[in-house]
């Protein structure tokens, strides 16, 4: 039958492992999507001449994978002496990640608002802040949040991978277990139903959000 | 009163406006008519600032549109504009998008707004669609709400630019009817349209464009029965 030598202690342990996986991933996505506002305004703003430097910058995060990022930037922080600890160094590189997927997806968004209807809201006397407030900011949000629904999730799950850096994140800490229990299957079984329970929530927001607003549409 | 001083307008190599000499007094109801590419919806647009020009200028009760330091924001609110498109904004019901621009550009209470609003909108015949998202009304309601919208800033000038054009043929009457209920309360208009009957029963004075000039311009009896620009005569042939 059955039998596991899992502790409840052990369970705390992945509880814990789980805390820092949602802590790293909660300041990378808010970071990063605050940053890809900015840049997706500025790409969107600038054109497409003069926002060539930031393109590229942003075309380096995207293509180079994560895990080279996250060792280069750990390489980097003490190169320059900065003293940062590992979860500073891990939440400066995923929001950097974040925020170059970001920007593609806010740009995506306020390029579907047509301009016409900016027009129009330019011709009523709106500012170019007030248009981009009241008109381009909620229309946009619309059409970009299935895309960074999915980016947060991915994010949640690519955040695994600041273990090379020494943080005990859930995937981290279910190594540990299996290596010293012996138990793989379960144990992944049990981490993988975890990074279910923390996802599953965001999916639903984002499901939900859309609902609400689709009757306006 | 709007002025406008030889205007001369390009995009790239094509000289949309060749030169337009034009007055409009308070009051008086101007039409504009033309093939299509013949400068007439750009115009419109160079009034309001939303086009630049090239050469000539542009006033609008003493103030030169397109100078350096012209407040255009400000400017706006004394120009409404309608378009061809309806441009209602989606996410808004018809009530909040006639009150957006009184309460966010004019400072007004929301009470003040909401109560020119309804006043506004029961004007066109939209007073039962207050809480009405746009994507639920036919084109005309939404062209009659664009319109409110506009009149809920209390502009001196109003421009209406083919405002019937993108409509269902059994809705261009009620947009039509609006646009004459305003011109006989005096409003200030200038309508590029090609609704030829519409003109000639609204307008003070008629004006007809063909490529980036104004070929004639004069009362619509004159203009629509004795007209003397060979164009002019070959565009109302066309459309008769």
């Amino acid at each position: 039958m059955f039998d596991t030598s899992l502790t409840l202690a052990d369970l705390g342990f992945l509880a814990q492992g789980a805390a820092m996986t949602l802590a790293v991933t909660a300041v990378s996505v808010i970071a990063g999507t605050i940053l890809g506002i900015v840049f997706g305004v500025i790409r969107n703003q600038a054109g497409p001449y003069w926002s060539i430097p930031l393109t590229f910058l942003l075309d380096v995060f995207r293509s180079v994978p994560l895990l080279i990022q996250l060792v280069l930037g750990n390489a980097a922080q003490s190169i320059f002496k900065l003293g940062w600890p590992p979860f500073t160094t891990s939440c400066v590189v995923l929001s950097l990640y974040t925020a170059a997927y970001c920007t593609e997806i806010v740009r995506g968004g306020i390029s579907s608002v047509p301009a016409t209807t900016r027009r129009a809201a330019r011709s009523l006397g709106l500012t170019w802040w007030q248009d981009m407030r009241y008109i381009v900011a909620p229309l946009a949000t619309r059409v970009s949040l299935p895309a960074w629904i999915g980016l947060t999730l991915g994010v949640m799950k690519d955040s695994a991978l600041v273990l090379w850096l020494g943080l005990i994140e859930l995937l981290r800490a279910s190594q540990i277990l299996v290596t010293r229990l012996q138990e793989p299957l379960f144990i992944l079984i049990i981490c993988g139903a975890i990074y279910f329970i923390i996802s599953f929530p965001v999916a639903r927001l984002g499901g939900y959000l859309e609902k609400r607003w689709s009757p306006n549409d | 009163m709007i002025e406008i001083e030889n205007v001369r307008k390009s995009f790239g190599q094509l000289e949309v406006l060749k030169g337009i000499n034009l007055t409009v007094k308070k009051g008086e109801v101007l039409t504009i008519i033309g093939g299509s590419g013949s400068g007439k919806s750009t115009l419109l647009t160079c009034i309001n600032g939303l086009e630049t020009i090239d050469a000539g200028r542009i006033v609008v009760d003493g103030t030169d549109v397109h100078a350096k330091g012209t407040d255009l924001n400000k400017l706006r609110r004394k120009l409404g504009i309608v378009f061809q498109q309806f441009n209602a904004f989606p996410h808004l019901t018809v009530l909040e998008n006639v009150m957006l621009a009184p309460v966010k550009v004019l400072g007004q209470s929301k009470a003040e707004a909401e109560a020119m609003a309804v006043k506004q909108l029961s004007h066109v015949g939209l007073a039962d669609k207050l809480k009405v998202y746009p994507s639920r009304m036919s084109g005309g309601q939404q062209q009659r709400m664009a319109i409110a919208r506009a009149l809920a800033m209390s502009p001196a000038y109003m421009l209406f630019d083919e405002v019937t054009s993108a409509l269902d043929p059994q809705l261009v009457g009620e947009v039509l009817d609006t646009l004459r209920m305003l011109a006989s309360e005096g409003m200030t208009m200038i309508c590029v349209t090609h609704e030829m009957k519409f003109a000639r029963e609204v307008s003070d004075r008629v004006a007809f464009f063909h490529k980036g000039v104004m070929a004639e311009i004069a009362p619509p009896e004159e203009l629509f029965d004795a007209p003397k620009d060979p164009e002019l005569q070959t565009f109302l042939a066309a459309t008769h």
